[in-house]
């Protein structure tokens, strides 16, 4: 049994000894990616649990534990990671947390050490939280992220946005139901298996595997059929996780629509292109500037491989993240780093000139970043684009769903008038 | 024929159409949550008057959904119906503004069709407008009558209805006049739907009026067509037009006697949040009932009692309690009435009965307590005037000497408090945002016609009581609305929301880290724990069994009458039968004028000629003097920011809005502007007007009011003359005061001006220079402005920018430590006046008296020295809190709380402006660093909210609490 170890101000550490003996529980975001990327830390010796607990228990965790008015994303992976701990499934001496820990301007840095306070208060304070981040914050000597788990992660991130950009254009369309998913677990234990093997995150690799992915799913028979085309837009969490946006996908699939939703490769970019982009509006290390310009350039190769690769295809993509920039000057500065920041309009942009015009911009109730960018910018957009038909909806454990369903009905509405009958 | 059916929250409206589209039959029917039956009774009719007919069907409305799904029938979204019935109707028709039972639209035809419906968090809707009726006492068709007679209009915060409620307490408390409160609450429903939805975009050209509330209050519309300025206009069957609508998309043909049949068979499959039964049999309820009445108190006989008496009065927010007690605490006479908004003639009522009664009672004490307590101590002579959170604290102590924590639950607010070695030690009052008490459930009961005792017994044994969580009763009215239309019972939802008031105090208002914190030997009462259903579920909720006593309604009255025995004098000054017979009472309302804050002020006159004066922000109307005190950092702070005066200079002026991080950054911007030849001019501190002057143009309702506040700072600048530049620099960096990890600005304060740039539109010849600025980087700085500067200006050297940077980092360290010095003199001074020192803190903002509503004052009028937490940080090395510290601003906050840690003198009150994301976390910190030192935190959450009423009962309860510690020592 690992002895339990602390800090100078008390936080519990992840030991080595943890790392053999004690399992990982990590909040799904994203199926698609997460579960590719459960597979790397899987194969680099960590026991890792992906967390879909979902219902009324988790968010009632949330609320007991938390402040109430903290942000909908953290009540509820507070909420699952309770949920987990009190369901018997995991032996509590024997389980740690992972979350991400961003460490920007918004509410979001915090979220760990407020899922500490509230562990505490549900009496495990023995359960160490593992924070995920490159930005150095808070060290374990049990987990770290080395550059060859790095590489597969960051080619998990790619892999993921492919197959759901490509599986979200053929399952809507399908002509034998279950398809597209039958696909994509293939290609997450295709992709896994080349990661244990030291392969398929290289960049010759990885072209390699866009084009076979691409041509999976192209062969995938599908029916003509005009449907209403939706982009979904937002705060991170509520936009991918469906716990958070009750099903978004699923309610607009049976409302007969195709959903495009952005990737999380731009969003990375963006965060990574935050330091560089301090850099030039306020001065400050010229390394440090060199560093995230470097990152950044290496993620803008792989993308661009990424985008070449599907360009030969007959499947729509956004722009790359460079020609984003463009599409919000005189909308929104390169300095609004917080949260999405720039990039939610810059998104919600990209769609429209897509052919996605109909957008759904899902924000936690009271989150304070998408206060600026995401509701806050949908008027300039609407005067700049008359097509984008743009519908803001807030999430929170108090929102119900029949009223954000009915708001996103009055989009569709508006949207399927002009279909071509 | 074709039908539409409008399935909404609280009615059911249907229209059938024939070939040519003229209506030939049209319903309106409550269907009190029975909606299933309700359409089937209603289709079934239609199809009895129109036998031999073909039909097409299509339902609307929100409560409509499930159904149609289910059973297959074509659903039309109800904003697009009512757009669809629009455009043939009143072809030439621009803006739609609907009102109904709990939605509030407008909706924008034309070119770029807009729809914006209330989102999670708004008010301003028919249930408001009903809520409000109930709370003056008046049939909601009495309301327009009213309105129609008004003379004045007060402020009501317009953001939901919870809010406009604590607003209008206050007033009828002061005998404002129920038509003047009516217009407001009209215009508080105007201001909150151009607030709420109009987001930026203007509201011009034909407007239609829809909707129940609309169609039937021709003053409602003129208070909208007045603030819009336009003539709009309510057409026939305005009531109908979604129906109407979902009629006109109706095409395909139907089989009306299958669809009947099938919504027959239709049970809606139930998958809300279910909770356990309160109790599984009778049996159970028994013992609960048995267990409880044993907290009993004696009761005499007032007719043959011939000792002393004392007089206790509960003026509260909705209900008054009078007692009257004999000398051994017995009762001897008690009454419990609802107020119906204006106490005074109730009690006057009392009295005179109470003489009629007893003719010769011997009054030898009396006290109040109450919302009502200015007024009725002013009104009646009463002897004593008491804080309510003492009042209560005294009865329940007298039901349990040992006590350790009371919970009391009233019609308007909760009140909890934790007793350590018997002094308050920590207060829990509810804040404006969750006050989903009783008089909730009433509301709720009622529309769905019942009275609240019938409608929670309904609700004792209900197997599959709706979970409505912990929230602000907004919120609760759509989860309810959700569980309707799964099918939930009258009893579920009426155990649901016993549980949720439960819930909201535990959850919300106390918070406790555990249930065992609050200790095991709890006292409650208020009106509301006199419903079964609630005082079960809080047992159930805590695991433990509680003391209520059998005069939980009374409490605030009886522990008055214990109080006033505590402190009788030789005799009673309370008004005899004689001189009640000679009692007159009048109000006259009028603007106090006697400073900028311009209070409208409630003045009542009474008979003997003595007047009672409400709505006063000080104590200047009162007494006529300028109680101008020195021991007022925020007074100091003002008085800095007002003498910022505009200096001609050669490059013209620039104009620079007062708002967020400004009323620090001000005293920068303004050195460095005038350095550089600009005449620098301020928009002024906020007032009313200012926030008017911008509100339409704000796209996020949930968004802070101070944020929300800039827009009417940059709609003043645009206003002045020869302004050609405002200047609002977003900023992601502070400055770095080494107290915290990082120094930024939180997301609102770093980026609005991108909201303004996006949402405002600037007058013609008005450039918005919003560019991001790092005053963080210094070294930096000159060259980033000069970039930024040059884009705009010809000919402003870097030369010149450096050394008007130097003069600007100059000035606000000057500005910030003469602040800090003033500070310390206050801190002297109340020291050898023997005065408390309170640090209310909160962020530069809170200087701003529309934002912190002139709590400062309040505090000084109470005897208190105030300085602020910015004016203690820079005494505070940087140490390690259990959160991330990486907001310059709120890193402050922990500093001060720190240093206040071990000065006997200071006490700490932190505001909280509503929806701040970022005090979720500040608040939980600080209150955990201020109470490891044994001190009482104290939270204030304020908003547009303008009544002070409830931060007065807090912060007397602080230092009632405070008093009795010391006491104790």
């Amino acid at each position: 049994m690992s002895e339990l170890k602390r800090d100078k101000n008390g936080r519990i550490l992840f030991t080595k000894e943890m790392k053999k003996e004690y399992t990982i529980l990590i909040p799904d975001m994203l199926p698609i990616h997460f579960n590719i990327m459960k597979n790397v830390f899987t194969h680099a010796g960590y026991k890792i649990e992906l967390l879909d607990n979902d219902g009324p228990k988790v968010k009632q965790l949330g609320l007991k534990y938390m402040h109430n008015d903290i942000c909908y994303p953290a009540l509820l992976i507070a909420g699952q990671f309770l949920d987990a701990l009190e369901s018997g499934k995991y032996d509590v001496n024997k389980t740690a947390l992972m979350i991400m820990q961003t460490g920007g301007g918004c509410r979001a840095s915090n979220y760990i050490h407020l899922l500490r306070k509230a562990l505490i208060k549900a009496g495990y304070d023995n359960v160490p939280i593992i924070s995920f981040n490159l930005s150095g914050l808070e060290k374990n000597s049990g987990f770290k992220l080395t550059l060859p788990i790095v590489r597969r992660l960051l080619a998990g991130v790619i892999y993921g946005d492919l197959i759901m950009l490509l599986s979200n254009q053929t399952r809507p369309y399908e002509i034998k139901k279950g398809d597209s998913d039958r696909l994509i677990k293939k290609w997450t234990k295709e992709l896994s298996n080349q990661f244990i093997a030291s392969k398929g995150y290289s960049f010759a690799q990885m072209k390699n595997n866009f084009e076979k992915v691409i041509q999976s799913f192209s062969a995938i028979p599908l029916k003509k059929e005009i449907k209403t085309k939706v982009g979904v837009v937002g705060e991170i969490y509520v936009k991918y996780a469906r716990f958070a946006n009750n099903s978004l996908e699923k309610f607009l699939a049976d409302e007969n629509c195709e959903v495009m939703v952005p990737g999380l490769l731009g969003f990375l970019m963006f965060k990574v292109d935050a330091r560089v982009q301090d850099f030039l509006i306020y001065g400050g290390s010229r390394l440090k500037y060199t560093a995230a310009k470097t990152l950044l350039g290496y993620l803008e190769k792989i993308e661009s491989a990424f985008m070449e690769a599907i360009d030969k295809s007959r499947f729509t993509q956004l722009s790359s993240y460079k020609d984003t920039k463009p599409l919000v000057k005189g909308l929104i500065g390169l300095g609004n780093r917080m949260g999405e920041g720039w990039f939610l309009p810059a998104e919600m942009i990209e769609l429209v000139k897509h052919g996605y015009d109909n957008i759904v911009c899902t924000q936690p109730f009271g989150c304070l970043p998408t206060h600026i960018c995401g509701k806050g910018m949908v008027h300039k957009i609407k005067a700049m684009y008359p097509s984008a038909n743009i519908v803001p909806v807030d999430y929170d454990t108090g929102a119900t769903k029949v009223n954000q369903e009915n708001r996103i009905k009055l989009m569709l509405s508006v949207a399927r008038e002009k279909l071509p009958v | 024929m074709r039908i539409g059916l409008d399935i909404g929250s609280t009615t059911i409206k249907s229209v059938v159409i024939d070939k040519l589209g003229k209506i030939v039959y049209s319903s309106y029917e409550r269907h009190f949550s029975q909606i299933t039956s309700k359409t089937v009774e209603m289709l079934t009719a239609i199809k009895n008057k129109f036998a031999n007919e073909t039909f097409s069907l299509v339902i609307s409305g929100s409560a409509g959904m499930g159904m149609a799904e289910s059973c297959d029938i074509e659903f039309v979204q109800e904003v697009y119906a009512e757009k669809v019935a629009a455009e043939k109707n009143i072809p030439d028709s621009d803006v739609i503004i609907e009102l109904g039972g709990e939605d509030a639209k407008i909706i924008f035809l034309g070119q770029a069709m807009e729809a914006r419906m209330n989102g999670t968090c708004a008010g301003g809707t028919g249930a408001f407008i009903d809520q409000m009726a109930t709370l003056l006492n008046v049939k909601t068709e009495e309301m327009n009558d009213l309105a129609a007679q008004y003379e004045k209009t007060y402020t009501i915060a317009s953001r939901c209805g919870v809010f406009a409620k604590s607003d209008i307490q206050p007033l009828l408390n002061q005998g404002a006049k129920k038509s003047d409160i009516a217009i407001s609450i009209f215009y508080a429903v105007v201001n909150q739907t151009i607030g709420g939805l109009a987001q930026g975009r203007p509201v011009e050209g034909n407007v239609v009026y829809l909707g129940g509330p609309l169609t039937f209050m021709p003053v409602l519309r003129e208070c909208f067509d007045k603030t819009i300025g336009t003539k709009g206009t309510c057409p026939e069957n305005s009531l109908y037009y979604v129906a109407l609508g979902a009629a006109y998309c109706a095409k395909k043909e139907i089989d009306l006697d299958s669809i009947i049949e099938k919504l027959s068979k239709y049970v809606s499959i139930s998958e809300w949040a279910k909770l356990p039964p309160l109790f599984n049999n009778e049996e159970e309820y028994n013992e609960f009932k048995a267990r409880h009445a044993k907290a009993d108190v004696k009761y005499g006989d007032l007719k043959s009692y011939n000792k002393n008496t004392f007089i206790g009065i509960d003026a509260g927010s909705t209900t008054i309690k009078t007692v009257v007690m004999g000398e051994d605490g017995e009762i001897l006479h008690s009454v419990y009435m609802s107020n119906s908004g204006n106490p005074v003639p109730i009690i006057l009522q009392f009295m005179k009965s109470l003489y009629e009664m007893k003719p010769d009672i011997k009054i030898k004490s009396s006290c109040v307590t109450g919302y009502g307590e200015d007024i009725i101590k002013n009104a009646f002579h009463v002897d004593h005037g008491l804080v309510e959170t003492v009042a209560h604290f005294t009865a329940a102590e007298y039901f349990m000497p040992d006590v350790e924590f009371i919970i009391d639950i009233g019609g308007q607010d909760m009140k909890c408090f934790k007793i350590k070695n018997g002094v308050i030690d920590n207060i829990y009052l509810n804040e404006a945002c969750s006050s989903g008490c009783g008089s909730f459930l009433q509301t709720f009961a009622n529309t769905l016609g019942y009275g609240v005792e019938e409608f929670s017994k309904m609700g004792l044994y209900a197997k599959n009581a709706v979970d409505l969580g912990s929230r602000c009763t907004v919120f609760m009215n759509s989860s309810v609305k959700q569980a309707q239309k799964d099918g939930a019972t009258t009893g579920d939802i009426s155990a649901g929301l016993s549980t949720s008031i439960v819930k909201n105090a535990i959850y919300k208002v106390i918070r406790p880290s555990s249930k065992e914190e609050l200790g095991r030997k709890i006292v409650v009462q208020g009106g509301t724990f006199l419903n079964d259903a609630v005082l079960r579920a809080f047992e159930k909720e805590m695991g433990v069994n509680v003391v209520r006593p059998v005069i939980a309604g009374l409490m605030g009255a009886y522990g008055c009458a214990l109080y006033a025995r505590k402190y009788a004098g030789e005799k009673s000054f309370i008004l005899t039968s004689d001189e009640l017979k000679n009692f007159s009472h009048s109000v006259k309302s009028v603007n106090c004028g006697l400073c900028s804050n311009n209070c409208r002020l409630t003045v009542n006159t009474f008979g003997d000629g003595s007047r009672y004066i409400g709505g006063n922000r000080c104590e200047r109307p009162v007494t006529k003097n300028a109680s101008v005190g020195d021991l007022n950092i925020y007074r100091f702070k003002q008085d800095a920011l007002r003498s910022l005066k505009p200096v001609k200079g050669k490059r013209g002026k620039i104009g620079i809005p007062l708002g967020l991080n400004m009323y620090e950054m001000a005293f920068f911007w303004h050195k460095f502007f005038t350095e550089l030849g600009f005449e620098v001019v301020f928009s002024p501190l906020s007032d009313r007007s200012i926030f008017i002057k911008g509100q339409a143009t704000i796209p996020s309702d949930t968004v802070c009011f101070p944020a929300k506040l800039l827009h009417g700072h940059v709609a003043y600048l645009m206003e002045q003359e020869d302004i050609h530049y405002i200047f609002y620099p977003c900023m992601s960096f502070n400055f770095d005061e080494h107290l915290g990890d990082n120094n930024y600005n939180c997301p609102v304060v770093a980026y609005y001006p991108e909201i303004i740039a996006a949402n405002m539109k600037m007058k013609n010849g008005v450039t918005f220079i919003n560019d991001y600025v790092g005053v963080h980087r210094k070294k930096d700085f000159p060259k980033k402005l000069y970039e930024i500067l040059s884009k705009y200006f010809n000919g402003i050297s870097i030369k010149e920018i450096k050394s008007a940077t130097e003069a600007a980092f100059e000035s606000r360290e000057k500005y910030m430590s003469s602040m800090r010095a003033e500070a310390k003199r206050i801190v002297k001074s109340a020291r050898k006046q023997g005065k408390l020192i309170i640090v209310l803190a909160g962020r530069p903002y809170h200087a701003d008296p529309e934002i912190n509503h002139g709590i400062d004052t309040l505090l000084e009028s109470l005897g208190m020295a105030v300085i602020s937490e910015d004016s203690l940080s820079g005494l505070v090395e940087k140490f390690h809190v259990n959160i991330l510290n990486q907001w310059t601003y709120h890193a402050r906050l922990y500093a001060a709380a720190k240093f206040i840690s071990d000065k006997p003198d200071m006490q700490m009150v932190q505001l909280v402006s509503f929806g701040c994301g970022l005090d979720a976390i500040t608040t939980d910190e600080v209150r955990s660093i201020i109470e490891k030192s044994g001190k009482i935190y104290t939270q204030i959450k304020i908003d547009e909210i303008t009544n002070l009423g409830t931060v007065k009962v807090r912060l007397r309860s602080l230092l009632a609490a405070l008093k009795q510690q010391e006491g104790n020592i």
